[in-house]
């Protein structure tokens, strides 16, 4: 986007001439981290948030892949002791596995992608994108930041609660009824399901600040149709948030009455139905999937222009087919539950209307490989995790085609095939976008230049080791290998060996990313304002890296008419 | 917080203030809050004007006259479950039964308490395939109500039904040639 800001708004602090510049003066350590109301600083503590509880829930993935690794139960039996729990209780060991794929689950959707890419990324750039000086709201973002932690407080707490069979909530991250309810007596699901709740609330103020934002704080000039596109990513994202997590709300709170007041919404004993909890949840679940993947269109968008030099490839059709994949995200929900006795014709509609979203998804697919056509390329890091991202979320979206037919569905339902599939489009879509959106914006941020060469290392390692590790799963699912076992028939022994393989490359990727972290923050040159040149055009490389702790107190004007 | 106190230049870039935008949200949220509550409700409705999940129908003895008897036969099987915890035995007099579709037949369950309590339960029903729910039509059902047994005490326990002749056209459903009658037996929770 060529855009014209005023001379105020680029780098003026000049601290030896001015030392309480203004637009530069921090609050003392403890008022600036944990009482924060700059939209930057609670970014900052969100990504590390993320990145945290991406650790545990990762290395949770690590003892389930151990195990996996071959058939009979390796491992289980010592976590369970390691845990508090008694290990040579067959069932208690089994219980762990529930409680380790629950764990993974919710901490990943809950606790790393949306804090990165929500909290961090949506914090850091939203304002700086559209010109604004902060968010709308500051002091409730301080609150969404504090409530998503104390949430993973409470998960955590869970995995420590008797949650019936053993310790910790082992109900998957769908949290069924009747399992969740009474199939789970004793506090650890209660833990759980507040912890949703926290998160929920904390997501529902954090999208009211992005809507509030981008709706009223745009700087002059920068219209809807002139916002970078990672902006409108955020802006659908806020409404499925605004829309979606309410539902969530509704549904766990039935559920804690059901487990604790006595109330049969999912008891069929009072005249419940269980299925009711499995339409709510879809509800809320499969605009969650787009939650967490439309930021990563946005970041893609966003690098993608940057490195071929071009404005991206049809603007408004990239934005708008955001949106398409928003409303029609609503209206699908029920091909997660093909097998609970649906009629043929609600399986042809939800197949057919989940086939429909395809469209608006390959659109951005095209549009990206449109920008990239006959444009000046740089294949800088940002830039290879970036079509990375395109061909991972390409796999991912083929599969997806093929399990959104009711009658395919009904064999590969709950088979590896599907972890392959939604692997495929979070775990390397989303967490591949994550990491190009972390090394193109990384010295922006932190002032300081990555490691160009340990940033495409780490992509190698990470690309070859996840499709190592899930492309094997694929084959598992057609044998009909079914998920949420710790166990399996010999039969499935070798795909599952090379995708614990798999899973020790992508660890490697991740030793990468942490060294070039703290090579650059300690060791890195300081970062030029626009440090990736003419093809960076967005607001943000307006400013010094890292931008001022106040920015933009004049604001900049947009008077391009050909922005974005 | 609001606007006012910091009268950026963007404020006066647009009409709504946060404060309006950010309340207009909140409001679609608890909006969508309430409607994760009115499912319940509508859920129920839907179920039973579909018969979604195999929900079956229900009619009274005028509207079961009107229905014309066809020549075509359809086995009914019946099963009887209990939940884990309630000491009652359930079964179904006879296993299965022909039918004729659109004749009323009575099917008799035969229930026993076997505890030294009484107990009341109520009973939840379904049918398999779950595309002749809309089909499926009872009359009298002891479904309909609560059941309080003494210790001890055997009961036989009525149902009323039919199927439809419509089941004979629907392109889902013409292929059938048995339904199960299924219900189970939970202690009541309303006392």
């Amino acid at each position: 986007m060529a855009t014209t800001a005023t001379p105020e708004t680029l780098p003026v602090h000049d601290d030896a001439h001015d030392l309480h510049s203004h637009a530069d003066h921090k609050p003392p350590f403890f008022q600036r981290w944990f009482m924060s109301t700059n939209h930057k600083d609670i970014g900052t503590l969100y990504l590390i948030f993320a990145i945290f509880a991406g650790v545990i829930g990762g290395a949770v993935s690590g003892i389930m892949r151990a195990e996996l690794a071959a058939p009979g139960i390796q491992y289980l039996s010592w976590w369970t002791s390691f845990l508090g729990g008694n290990g040579a209780n067959f069932d208690e060991t089994l219980h762990l596995w529930n409680v380790l794929i629950s764990a993974h689950g919710l901490i990943m959707v809950f606790f790393m992608v949306m804090p990165a890419v929500i909290g961090g990324f949506g914090n850091w750039f939203v304002p700086l994108m559209i010109g604004a000086p902060d968010m709308a709201f500051p002091r409730m973002n301080n609150i969404s930041f504090w409530l998503t932690f104390f949430a993973f407080i409470s998960l955590m707490t869970s995995a420590f609660m008797p949650g019936g069979t053993g310790m910790g909530a082992g109900t998957g991250w769908t949290v069924y009824a009747p399992l969740s309810t009474s199939g789970s007596p004793g506090p650890a699901v209660d833990f759980a399901i507040f912890s949703l709740h926290l998160a929920g609330a904390a997501s529902i103020m954090g999208a009211i600040n992005f809507i509030t934002t981008i709706f009223n704080m745009r700087a002059p000039g920068m219209t809807l149709h002139k916002m970078p596109l990672f902006v409108w990513s955020v802006l659908v994202t806020a409404f499925l948030l605004l829309l979606a997590l309410p539902v969530l709300a509704a549904a766990i709170t039935m559920l804690l009455t059901d487990r604790n007041f006595g109330t049969t919404f999912f008891d069929p004993a009072g005249g419940g139905d269980p299925i009711l909890y499995q339409h709510l949840f879809w509800f809320f679940g499969h605009p969650e999937v787009y939650i967490m993947i439309l930021p990563g269109f946005g970041i893609v968008s966003q690098i993608v222009s940057t490195f071929s030099k071009k404005p991206v490839f049809g603007y408004l059709g990239m934005a708008y087919a955001m949106v398409a994949i928003g409303v029609v995200g609503f209206i699908v929900w029920a091909h997660h539950m093909y097998t609970v006795g649906l009629s043929v014709n609600e399986k042809m509609y939800f197949t057919a209307a989940t086939m429909v979203i395809a469209v608006p998804t390959g659109i951005k697919i095209f549009s990206w490989i449109a920008t990239m056509w006959g444009g000046s390329l740089e294949f800088k890091s940002p830039m290879w995790w970036a079509l990375g991202f395109i061909f991972l979320f390409t796999v991912g979206g083929v599969t997806g085609v093929v399990l959104a037919n009711g009658g395919i569905d009904d064999n590969l339902h709950d088979t590896y095939y599907v972890v392959a599939h939604f692997h495929y489009v979070l775990s390397l879509g989303a967490v591949t976008a994550l990491f190009a959106g972390w090394w193109y914006w990384f010295p922006k941020m932190f002032g300081k230049m990555h490691s160009e060469f340990l940033a495409k290392l780490q992509f190698v390692f990470f690309f070859v080791g996840v499709n190592t590790l899930f492309f094997p799963m694929h084959f598992l699912g057609m044998q009909g290998m079914p998920r949420r076992y710790p166990d399996y028939t010999p039969a499935f022994e070798l795909w599952n060996k090379v995708a614990t393989d798999g899973y020790m490359i992508m660890s490697v990727s991740m030793l990468i990313f942490f060294v070039n972290v703290i090579y650059s923050l300690v060791a890195g040159k300081k970062a030029a304002p626009n440090y990736w040149g003419e093809g960076a055009t967005t607001l943000e490389w307006t400013l010094s890296s890292p931008p001022p702790f106040h920015q933009f107190e004049t604001l900049p004007v947009i008077d391009d008419k050909a922005a974005h | 917080m609001t606007s006012a106190n910091f009268a950026t230049p963007s404020d006066s870039n647009t009409p709504k203030s946060n404060a309006k935008v950010g309340l207009s949200a909140l409001g679609i949220a608890l909006a969508m809050l309430g409607l994760g509550y009115a499912s319940v409700p509508l859920y129920r409705m839907f179920c039973q004007v579909t018969g979604l999940n195999g929900t079956t129908q229900r009619v009274d003895a005028a509207q079961a006259n009107a229905v014309a008897i066809t020549d075509k036969q359809m086995s009914i099987r019946f099963d009887a479950n209990t939940a884990p915890g309630l000491a009652w035995d359930f079964r179904p007099e006879r296993a299965t039964e022909t039918v004729t579709i659109g004749a009323r037949d009575m099917a008799t369950f035969l229930a026993k308490n076997n505890s030294n309590r009484p107990i009341t339960g109520t009973a939840t029903f379904n049918v398999t395939p779950v595309q002749a729910g809309i089909y499926f039509t009872k009359v009298q059902c002891f479904c309909f109500t609560e059941q309080t047994l003494q210790p001890g005490e055997e009961v036989r326990m009525p149902v009323l039904f039919y199927v439809d002749p419509a089941i004979i056209d629907d392109p889902d459903t013409a292929d059938i040639e048995q339904i199960t009658l299924s219900y189970t037996f939970y202690e009541s929770t309303k006392g």
